[in-house]
């Protein structure tokens, strides 16, 4: 049996209900949460401020560091010990270095951008979420972009390619009600800046035909784009809606 | 024969350059409206009708915003002005900074900005506690102690962001007691108001001494009653300045608060001493 029916009834290309809103932390220079199902991050901007130890500072321009934390009881299973363990800190690189193509600091020489996202809940996605989140709160602080990074993954469900995979599907051969032809599960995020189409951010995870991947990666990054849309609506919102907090 | 020859080509030419005249001003094509919010990655315009400035880029045919802000339209150069960000230290601008080093001859004052400013011994004008209060070799913390705030002015700004200020000029001082808040830098001008008139109505409501940065530190002195309504009033226009009829909602707000009513009152600053350099 192929994978015809996702297991929570979506459709192939559809992402789970997205909530995004600007503006939610108080003592943050900029601040975001960015709901995608069940996977829910926020992040918070600090800066530009001057950057301690001096030897990270560019004297070219203003760099960005990156935090990704998962909260203690947010992950599927059991607890998860707080701090940077070495699946943060992969992530907390990999979305810096997926949102540093957009932003222009080169009128903050010297100086550090820090970004923090922690997920209160996770299921599966969270290092797109946690993309998405950012660049909303880094849009709220003001500082100067050239679009907004929007993130999303697609992947290979028993020979099917569908997109914004849950934790059941990545688990799909355990979840499965039917047998399945492929044990293989694998998942692409992937991080685009819209008005371009290019891509910032591409991880893989398992196996995939090459058609697959292709079909994966056209139908997350058309998908960024309506992503983008509802990251700079939250920006609005924010103002339209009598001051945010 | 030779002079049809000769005007052929002209009347050609002048046909092109209208057709190329006409295709030109047909692209322009304006997205948004003046007065707007816009958000970063937001096309504001098509064509090369338009003219990108602050806060906005061109890339190819289209003029996209790189900066959350509010569009403002002059003729056809757009412009967006910043509503969120860190404050960008200006020559001759009055500001309130913290002090947070002492060095061998000067402070280091934090000033809400990516950059720390210098406020070189030679350029302090004293604590205003008596002659003795000016900076001597090696005791500079006799002046301005850490953590004090003080209100200055920029002297200058480098290139590298090396931020100069002084303390020696009309109503430059240290901060004594009170209360420091921090708003928004980009709203500071709407606290101000007019002339100053938004910030005199708040002191003439409350009885408030008020020194506002452009650096979006305010520092406040008032008797315990009216603080809150003071520091109330503060983040009611800062919340609200982008809603027009800004004046008639504080000074109804303030009425209210206070039980009194507010005359008519001149833009003309009181004579005290704290209104100097607003």
């Amino acid at each position: 049996m192929t994978y015809k029916k996702r297991l929570d009834g979506r459709k192939m290309n559809e992402t789970r209900p997205i909530e995004a809103k600007a503006g939610v932390i108080k003592k943050a220079d900029g601040s975001a949460y960015f709901k995608i199902g069940k996977t829910w991050a926020y992040a918070a901007v600090y800066g530009p401020k001057e950057l301690h130890p001096r030897f990270l500072q560019n004297p070219n321009t203003g760099i960005i560091r990156f935090s990704y934390i998962m909260m203690p009881f947010s992950g599927m299973g059991e607890r998860i010990r707080p701090g940077p363990n070495r699946r943060a800190k992969e992530i907390s690189m990999v979305s810096q270095k997926a949102i540093t193509p957009v932003v222009n600091l080169e009128d903050y020489p010297n100086t550090v951008v820090d970004i923090v996202v922690e997920l209160p809940q996770a299921d599966a996605g969270s290092r797109c979420a946690g993309i998405c989140a950012a660049s909303i709160a880094l849009a709220d602080a003001g500082i100067p972009m050239k679009d907004m990074v929007a993130s999303v993954a697609a992947g290979v469900v028993d020979n099917t390619v569908c997109l914004d995979l849950s934790y059941a599907e990545e688990a799909y051969p355990q979840f499965a009600k039917e047998k399945v032809d492929s044990e293989h599960v694998s998942d692409i995020p992937i991080s685009c800046i819209p008005s371009t189409g290019e891509i910032t951010h591409i991880q893989m995870d398992g196996i995939m035909k090459k058609e697959q991947m292709a079909e994966a990666i056209k139908l997350a990054t058309e998908k960024c784009k309506e992503i983008a849309e509802i990251q700079r609506q939250a920006v609005k919102d924010r103002y339209n809606n009598k001051g945010g907090i | 024969m030779n002079k049809e020859n000769k005007e052929e080509p002209k009347k050609e030419m002048a046909q092109k350059e209208k057709q190329e005249n006409k295709e030109f001003k047909s692209e322009g094509k304006l997205l948004v409206k003046n007065k707007s919010i816009v958000v970063p990655g937001q096309v504001l315009a098509e064509g090369f009708d338009y003219l990108p400035s602050y806060g906005t880029y061109r890339k190819e045919d289209k003029i996209i915003a790189n900066k959350l802000g509010l569009i403002s339209m002059e003729g056809k150069v757009l412009k967006s002005i910043a509503m969120a960000g860190r404050y960008h230290p200006k020559r001759y601008d009055v500001i309130i900074g913290r002090v947070i080093d002492i060095t061998m001859t000067s402070w280091r004052l934090g000033i809400n900005s990516a950059y720390t400013a210098m406020l070189n011994s030679k350029e302090a004008g004293g604590n205003g506690r008596g002659y003795n209060s000016y900076p001597q070799k090696g005791n500079l913390s006799k002046t301005y102690k850490l953590n004090d705030y003080v209100f200055c002015k920029v002297t200058g700004v480098s290139d590298m962001n090396l931020v100069d200020v002084t303390t020696q000029g009309p109503g430059l001082r240290k901060l004594f007691s009170g209360r420091i808040i921090h708003v928004n830098t980009h709203k500071v001008p709407r606290i101000i108001g007019k002339k100053g008139s938004m910030v005199n109505m708040i002191k003439q409501a409350t009885g408030c001494k008020m020194i506002v940065g452009q650096n979006g530190i305010v520092w406040l002195q008032c008797e315990p009653k009216v603080e809150a309504i003071a520091v109330d009033a503060i983040r009611k226009i800062e919340n609200e300045s982008h809603i027009p009829g800004l004046t008639d909602r504080i000074k109804e707000f303030l009425e209210k608060k206070t039980g009194k009513k507010i005359e008519e009152f001149t833009n003309e600053a009181p004579k005290d001493e704290e209104n100097r350099g607003n």
